[in-house]
């Protein structure tokens, strides 16, 4: 099923550019929520000039969570229809950066987890009046602390342990909630911290897996691409004794 | 992390030195890479199309402009659509072919950026008829090495505007680009085929079919004596009514072969099948215009098929008279490859730098063996002797002499870089290569 209306969280994402795209031609009205204004205006034109849906900008700040509740009411009242929410944000310095300045391990915790959880249950009422669906990327990361990445790799686990009580919440109201594990997405992100290779996916790949997901029946947890469900069980599977010495 | 340390080479996949890549997502990322960091010069790349080492920047910096493809705005009424210079014509077409609107030059790839099609000029089959690329552009915003952004048109400033169509990129970073498509009736093209015997045949034929929007000829490299210029040549008219296209199906090569798959004797035996499969008084088809703009785009990454070591293209426009002492030269290496191109041009537009002037383009590949340096050294000689020129964005061996002799306007060319890069802040292995900045390359 198609959504009327889907709110788009860390609008300037690649992963949320394409995926904006792709769900206005699927036929929602698109609402781009981020912090660079400017920039979500540009996809903004790009999504009217392809697809005559109606789209709107709105400033959202994930770590602003004082504003989150005046936010969702904002969304709440400006549209009718079921409502799809993707949330795309995230915030991932290397091990070795947070290493080298705590504060910012807080920081990352806090855009990763607590203002995903946050904004999340400010829109958990909406979601029951309206229907609709959840979409978060959540990460591979979250299912094993590791030394290079453990930080980050915490906040994600937390946010894959909120959508699974968040799950049985909403779907008593009928709404889905789809918790998508990207490996390596060639992004930004990724950008100089990943090799190039048969192991990276593109962004647009990840955005038609995330919207053909929201608009089929199904929910709970999925890898992406795919194979990374085969990586992540061998992985977990390591004992401590011989993971604690592998180079990841 | 902005920056990452990576090798590059063109699409003829010559082995180049390491640079800095950047990969900006959002205009203030594309103005912190432009003026931020690093030493050395700086250069933009789309989607790496180009053969040689215009996009590659040894020692240097290099801006890739890909994830920059937003469309701006679009008018339905007149076909002006304004896009982010990252987007590439593939992207174009699958948006508007199917409202009726089609890109008016389209190179033989669909997969080049607007930016690289700009900074390129580059041409299509329909050159005659409409031009070169920048002939259906209004205006560009350019970012210049210290990061400020002009907009740029024949009005504004008609020395920039020049400079940078067919500039290879060494006027700035192209940011946005104003361009009008062209309506048409259906997504459909009616292809004629027609064998021809020798090089004769095939100008008479180009010039039969003028009225065609569309016009090219292959020929085949190996034949000789009276077969030189053996071939097909290809024309297509708009199609009033539209066909059903499946979607595509890209297929990408699977290995990288060894490099001695290529040889005379397969290429000939392609070349005899290719032309077996036309009946000799040739046949008439209605095709997508994907299919007849973008042959090679079905076969992704097609360019590993010369293996490890690469090839160079040629690519040269030149008069009648040039066309059989130059086929000759490559018929007696015997190392071109599959079928060639030979197109006819109209006049050059205005680009300093742009490539396309009227007389004969005559395209093809060679794999990079021992001897292909040479033999295309002999290229340039016959090419500069009939003053025609050579192509930069196909170019990987031009002599700096050949290359300030083919291009007059050089030094008015020069004289725009010293305005707006005196610092000398932009530059690719290319540019040093030929000098074009002037001094020792």
């Amino acid at each position: 099923m198609t959504m009327s209306r889907w709110l788009i969280l860390g609008a300037t994402s690649p992963i949320a550019r394409e995926f904006a795209r792709v769900a206005a031609a699927s036929g929602a009205d698109i609402v781009l929520a981020g912090r660079d204004m400017e920039d979500m205006e540009r996809s903004a034109a790009d999504i009217r000039a392809r697809s005559e849906r109606a789209v709107s900008v709105v400033e959202f700040d994930a770590l602003d969570m004082a504003a989150h509740e005046a936010f969702v009411r904002r969304f709440d009242e400006g549209g009718e229809g079921s409502v799809g929410v993707f949330v795309a944000f995230g915030f991932m310095p290397s091990q070795a950066e947070i290493d080298a300045t705590p504060e910012l391990g807080a920081h990352v915790i806090n855009a990763n987890f607590t203002g995903a959880a946050s904004v999340l249950l400010w829109l958990k009422p909406v979601l029951e009046k309206r229907k609709g669906v959840v979409v978060v990327l959540g990460s591979v990361a979250g299912d094993r602390g590791r030394a290079s990445n453990y930080t980050y790799g915490s906040a994600k686990a937390g946010l894959h342990t909120f959508l699974q009580g968040l799950r049985i919440v909403l779907g008593r109201s009928g709404v889905r909630v789809i918790n998508i594990k990207p490996g390596f997405i060639d992004t930004g992100m990724s950008w100089g911290n990943v090799k190039d290779g048969p192991l990276m996916a593109e962004p647009r790949a990840l955005a038609e897996r995330a919207l053909k997901l929201a608009d089929g029946k199904g929910e709970g947890e999925s890898y992406f691409p795919w194979f990374w469900f085969v990586i992540m069980t061998i992985i977990k599977s390591v004992p401590y004794k011989i993971f604690r010495k592998l180079p990841i | 992390m902005m920056w990452k340390t990576a090798t590059f080479s063109g699409w003829g996949r010559l082995p180049y030195g390491t640079c800095e890549a950047a990969r900006p997502e959002r205009l203030s990322q594309l103005r912190a890479a432009m003026t931020g960091g690093g030493a050395g010069t700086v250069i933009a790349r789309g989607l790496g199309r180009s053969y040689g080492d215009c996009a590659v920047n040894e020692g240097g910096r290099l801006v890739l402009t890909e994830r920059l493809d937003r469309l701006v705005s679009f008018d339905a009424t007149t076909g002006e659509v304004v896009v982010e210079a990252g987007i590439s014509l593939r992207s174009l077409l699958d948006i508007f072919l199917p409202r009726g609107f089609i890109v008016p030059v389209c190179p033989g790839s669909a997969f080049v950026t607007v930016g690289g099609a700009i900074a390129n000029d580059v041409h299509g089959k329909n050159h005659e008829k409409d031009g070169a690329f920048a002939a259906h552009v209004g205006w560009f915003e350019l970012m210049l090495p210290d990061g400020e952004i002009v907009r740029v048109s024949r009005e504004s400033d008609a020395a920039l505007f020049d400079a940078t169509v067919g500039g290879i990129g060494l006027t700035g970073i192209i940011v946005t680009a104003c361009l009008r498509l062209t309506r048409v009736p259906s997504n459909a093209l009616i292809v004629r085929e027609r064998p021809v015997p020798d090089l004769d045949a095939l100008l008479a034929k180009l010039h039969e079919e003028a009225s065609a929007t569309y016009s090219v000829a292959w020929f085949d490299a190996l034949a000789g004596g009276g077969g030189l210029g053996r071939g097909i040549v290809e024309t297509a008219t708009v199609s009033p009514t539209s066909i059903q296209i499946k979607p595509r199906k890209a297929r990408s090569l699977p290995i990288t072969p060894p490099s001695l798959v290529l040889n005379p004797l397969s290429v000939r035996a392609f070349n005899a099948l290719y032309r077996a499969r036309m009946p000799s008084n040739g046949r008439e088809s209605l095709r997508g215009y994907d299919k007849f703009l973008f042959p090679l785009d079905s076969l992704r990454g097609w360019n590993r098929m010369y293996g490890k070591p690469g090839f160079r293209q040629f690519q040269s426009i030149v008069p009648a008279a040039a066309l059989v002492p130059l086929l000759e030269r490559i018929r007696a290496s015997r190392a071109g490859s599959f079928l060639a191109v030979l197109k006819a041009m109209g006049p050059a537009g205005t680009g300093m730098l742009a490539f396309p002037m009227a007389g004969y383009a005559v395209a093809l590949d060679f794999p990079n063996r021992p001897g292909v340096v040479e033999l295309l050294g002999d290229l340039e000689r016959i090419t500069l002797e009939h003053g025609g020129r050579v192509y930069l964005a196909k170019d990987s061996c031009l002599s700096a002499q050949g290359f300030a002799a083919m291009y007059p306007r050089l030094p008015e060319f020069q004289d725009v870089l010293e305005r707006v890069d005196p610092k000398r802040r932009l530059g690719s292995t290319m540019s040093r290569r030929l000098g074009i900045r002037g001094g020792a390359p």
